[in-house]
């Protein structure tokens, strides 16, 4: 297949090179085409695994070294790797973070910080008949990382690709004519201007054996980028559900015909039946249409949805679920119970639909975590095994260049005393917060609401709020203690603040069951608000920060912004505010600081 | 290569005249996009017959009348109760197989529905174009396109235009005029029935059935120029094609006798090339009498390569009473010779 193609060009070269009447636009056309091939052949990467056999593809997206290619390879190459660039240097490599489902893996090369890098294409603008190059190492003939290249069209957009019976989902994915073969797996797609659009990584192989057959599929960039940060935080990501299955009704709208009612779309109103109008700001058509659009989120993303009952038009938010039970995601679970060989070709199976994508390389994830043995000795250190994370150490930067904004907000850390803060809720009457290591308290008007700390089930208290009295408690614990205080504590990446906001930076935090989600915003680097739901599957307090107002040294907000349930429970105007030092007996006044 | 070239060129907005002018013949060239998107308007998912492993129960077709006729490949596909046509948009209907030409690999449907706003190719307005024009292809292979996706777009250039030389063996379909062959892999499954255009748009020639060389495992991308097909589709869609009541090389040629008068029963034929076992062999009859058994795989009549079970029924058709006949059938994995004399 190879020469066969080598021997065209040759020809094509020669035959153009002796006919003078080829219209000039074909030869700058050419040089076009060489000279954006010579622009990005830099970028692929040649990854193969430590003194193993088993290689595949990548791209390198950042001068610092972060690289894409698909999980499929990383997971037989273990935690570090060798990869060629086509100067014809081998890099170490570590792996980064890993999305199983989406077939995606960020992996970093070590050794320089003046990586030649793709520039991320937008993927969305695509349209079937645009001209689409892919690199990468099939067959593995690039002895000297020289890439291969070849050239096609764009073939279909939005194609969905059933899990061949493993992980690997392929939604929302592009079709290309281009040629993908075994080895081409984690390498880039382009447009022609050499923007990188895609990670190719299965193709249609039916009876002519692991070769090409006219469609081969490759990850969008633009479902890669919701997943970038997640990934850049040495995660093992998981994607989402909805909590409810659509199917087409007699009419051909798409309708709900199952829907879970401990799910939050359930709580926000949706029902079965209803019609879905538009889903993350795409209308919806088709049930591949609505699958295509859940599978390119990361699990907790929160989007809207747009749906009709009985005629009368309704937007929520909705913070999406996971689609895997966590302990489905840790390595050993999977190994043993959802991963056949993608090749087999007797596997049952799912559908009638799409059942030939296949990935092109024969080897199989069939291990995730690296032998121990293949760490080289002088990267070690930037590989941290933790439970729920391909590479925890990725994670601890991540965490580190986010707090930086706590830092600006001065030191909390000897504050650990009983905190109050007063002022007026904007109907005007007085409030007042305790936040005492035995309970938590709050007045508002006449009114009293109090939640105990000795053990008691927390409450939503007061009602409606979900539970505001916890979450501030919460608060004081993260800017007092930190991670030291919390079961887990982890950067989670970024999302659009409640759905459609600025992007932030989240931190995930979990105690006693209640997990809180930390907001830090990524162009002002400040800490800007957060989530706690005090368990699952009930509606979750959110606090957002309005303003900022110096207490003492320390920087807080002037306004707490609290709502529930899509529904705001209260704004707080912060008059006055104490933060002890001391325990609770002999904390008085805060002047006891020094 | 030049009309794509020309493309690029007018979208990074250079002087187009310059090119229009030394090339004149481009003067309505569209960009490929917009052909695409003329195109696949046309274009129909075929869901019938199939399902089981190694045939796939889809296929694609394409709309040649405003009334809802589409021409696509007489394949097993259409052997069945119910056929389901699923347009660009994502409308479904029901289908009936009005009329085919098997010796053409064609077969036209009738959409079950009438009054319904449809785009079709003029089969009319066809081009005819050498090798090194560049094409694009359009099917729904491996099934990708459902609903409302539209069906999937290959390039390639005509890499020869040439006269199909269908051979026991090799080639295994009843065509053998002229074609196409392109070097876009179209030869996958469920792509029979698409279409070949040019890239300005120009309906070139249906995509054939999937073909295999058996000798050297290799397969060709071909179509069938739309030339060849024009009359027969027009036949089948105004109604005077006399359509087949039966498998057309059965009627064309005289039935004399079938396997049953011999005593063969042969296996149920199922496919379009259902391979000639013999399921059983009646008692005390003439084939039992001359040996044969079931499960032979009849291979040879009167030096005559039999394919499968209908060609098996055309060549005993044939027969005149007081023939010699001879049979050479697979047993185990061994040639066996059977002699019979055909009766009155």
């Amino acid at each position: 297949m190879f020469y066969v193609i080598v021997v065209v060009t040759h020809i094509g070269a020669f035959a153009t090179s002796d006919v003078c009447a080829v219209d000039p636009a074909v030869f700058e056309a050419q040089q076009r085409r060489v000279a954006v091939v010579q622009r990005i052949a830099p970028t692929v990467v040649a990854i193969f695994a430590r003194g193993a056999a088993g290689s595949g593809s990548g791209v390198l997206i950042s001068a610092d070294g972060f690289a894409l290619t698909n999980f499929h390879v990383t997971s037989s190459v273990g935690a570090f790797m060798k990869c060629g660039l086509n100067d014809g240097v081998l890099h170490d490599a570590v792996i980064v973070g890993i999305d199983p489902t989406g077939d995606v893996a960020l992996i970093k090369l070590l050794g320089r910080d003046d990586f030649p890098h793709a520039k991320l294409g937008d993927s969305d603008k695509l349209q079937v008949g645009n001209w689409a190059y892919a690199m990468g190492n099939p067959f593995m003939l690039a002895t000297n990382f020289q890439p291969t290249v070849t050239f096609g069209i764009i073939s279909g957009l939005h194609r969905y690709q059933y899990p061949t019976g493993t992980f690997l989902e392929y939604a929302d994915c592009i079709q290309v004519d281009t040629s993908i073969n075994p080895g081409n797996s984690g390498g880039p797609l382009f447009n022609e201007a050499g923007e990188l659009i895609g990670i190719n990584g299965r193709g249609s192989f039916e009876k002519r054996g692991r070769v090409n057959s006219g469609a081969g599929y490759a990850i969008s960039i633009n479902q890669i980028k919701h997943f970038m940060d997640c990934l850049r935080g040495g995660r093992i990501v998981d994607h989402a559900t909805l909590g409810a299955t659509v199917t087409e009704n007699v009419e051909g709208l798409v309708v709900v015909d199952n829907i879970l009612e401990q799910s939050e779309v359930y709580r926000r109103g949706l029902r079965v039946d209803d019609e879905i109008v538009s889903f993350a700001g795409r209308s919806i058509r088709s049930v591949n249409q609505f699958k295509n659009i859940l599978a390119i989120y990361p699990k907790y993303r929160k989007l809207p949805l747009v749906y009709r009952n009985e005629g009368k038009k309704e937007k929520i938010y909705v913070r999406l679920r996971g689609l895997h039970r966590s302990s489905e995601m840790t390595p050993q679970r999977r190994r043993s119970r959802t991963i056949p060989k993608p090749e087999d070709p007797d596997r049952k199976k799912p559908s009638n639909k799409n059942p030939n994508g296949k990935d092109p390389d024969r080897k199989q994830p069939n291990r995730f975590f690296p032998a121990a043995s293949n760490l080289p000795e002088n990267h070690k250190h930037l590989y941290v095994k933790k439970e729920g994370f391909a590479n925890y150490y990725f994670n601890t930067l991540e965490q580190q260049r986010t707090l930086t904004a706590l830092k600006e907000l001065g030191d909390f850390s000897q504050r650990i005393g009983i905190w109050s803060f007063s002022g007026t809720i904007q109907a005007g009457y007085k409030f007042e917060f305790t936040l005492a290591d035995k309970g938590l308290g709050l007045e508002i008007g006449d009114d009293v609401y109090f939640q105990p700390l000795d053990g008691s089930n927390f409450t939503d208290e007061p009602e409606r709020s979900g539970g505001l009295l916890l979450a501030l408690y919460h608060l004081k614990l993260f800017l007092t203690r930190g991670d030291a205080v919390f079961t887990e504590f982890y950067y989670l990446g970024s999302e659009p603040l409640d759905g459609h906001g600025e992007k932030v930076d989240v931190i995930v935090t979990l105690l006693t069951g209640v997990e809180s989600r930390w907001y830090f915003s990524r162009k002002r680097k400040m800490f800007v608000g957060f989530d706690t739901r005090l368990e699952s599957d009930i509606d979750e307090c959110e606090i957002r920060f309005a303003g900022s107002q110096t207490f003492d040294g320390r920087k807080l907000p002037q306004q707490l912004i609290v709502r529930c349930a899509n529904r705001k429970f209260a704004s707080f105007d912060l008059e006055t505010v104490n933060l002890a030092v001391a325990p609770p007996k002999s904390s008085r006044t805060d002047r006891n600081d020094q | 290569m030049t009309n794509d070239r020309m493309t690029t060129y007018r979208t990074s907005c250079l002087p187009m005249a310059v090119c229009l002018a030394m090339l004149p013949s481009v003067a309505s060239i569209q960009t490929s996009r917009q052909t695409i998107r003329m195109i696949q308007p046309r274009m129909v998912k075929i869901f019938g017959a199939g399902g089981i492993r190694g045939l796939h129960a889809y296929g694609t077709g394409f709309l040649v009348s405003p009334k809802g006729h589409i021409a696509t490949v007489w394949s097993h596909v259409l052997d069945a109760d119910s056929i389901t046509v699923v347009l660009n948009d994502g409308r479904r209907f029901q289908a009936r197989v009005l009329g085919a030409k098997p010796q053409l690999d064609l077969a036209v449907l009738k959409l079950q529905a009438e009054n319904v706003e449809l785009s079709y190719f003029d089969i009319e307005q066809t081009a005819s174009v050498g090798p090194g024009t560049r094409i694009l292809a359009f099917s729904n292979m491996f099934n990708v396109a459902t609903g409302d996706e539209p069906v999937s777009v290959l390039h390639g250039v005509i890499a020869a235009r040439t006269n199909l030389s269908t051979r026991r063996g090799t080639f295994e379909i009843p065509y053998d005029g002229p074609i196409y062959v392109v070097d876009a892999i179209t030869n996958n499954s469920g792509a029979a029935g698409g279409v070949l255009t040019t890239q300005d748009g120009q309906l070139l020639a249906m995509i054939g059935k999937e073909l295999r060389n058996a000798r050297s495992n290799t397969w060709v991308n071909y179509a069938i120029p739309i030339g060849e097909l024009k009359e027969a589709i027009k036949q089948i869609t105004n109604g005077n094609f006399v359509a087949h009541k039966k498998k057309p090389d059965e009627t064309e040629i005289p039935v004399r006798y079938h396997p049953l008068d011999f005593g063969l029963v042969m296996v149920p034929d199922v496919l379009y090339r259902t391979p000639a076992y013999v399921d059983s062999v009646l008692p005390n009859s003439q084939a039992a009498r001359a040996g044969l058994r079931s499960d032979d795989l009849v291979l040879f009549v009167n030096d005559e390569l039999i394919q499968s079970c209908r060609t098996l029924k055309v060549a005993l058709g044939r027969l005149e009473s007081g023939d010699a006949l001879r049979l050479i059938v697979r047993r185990a994995n061994q040639l066996v010779q059977i002699k019979m004399n055909v009766k009155k």
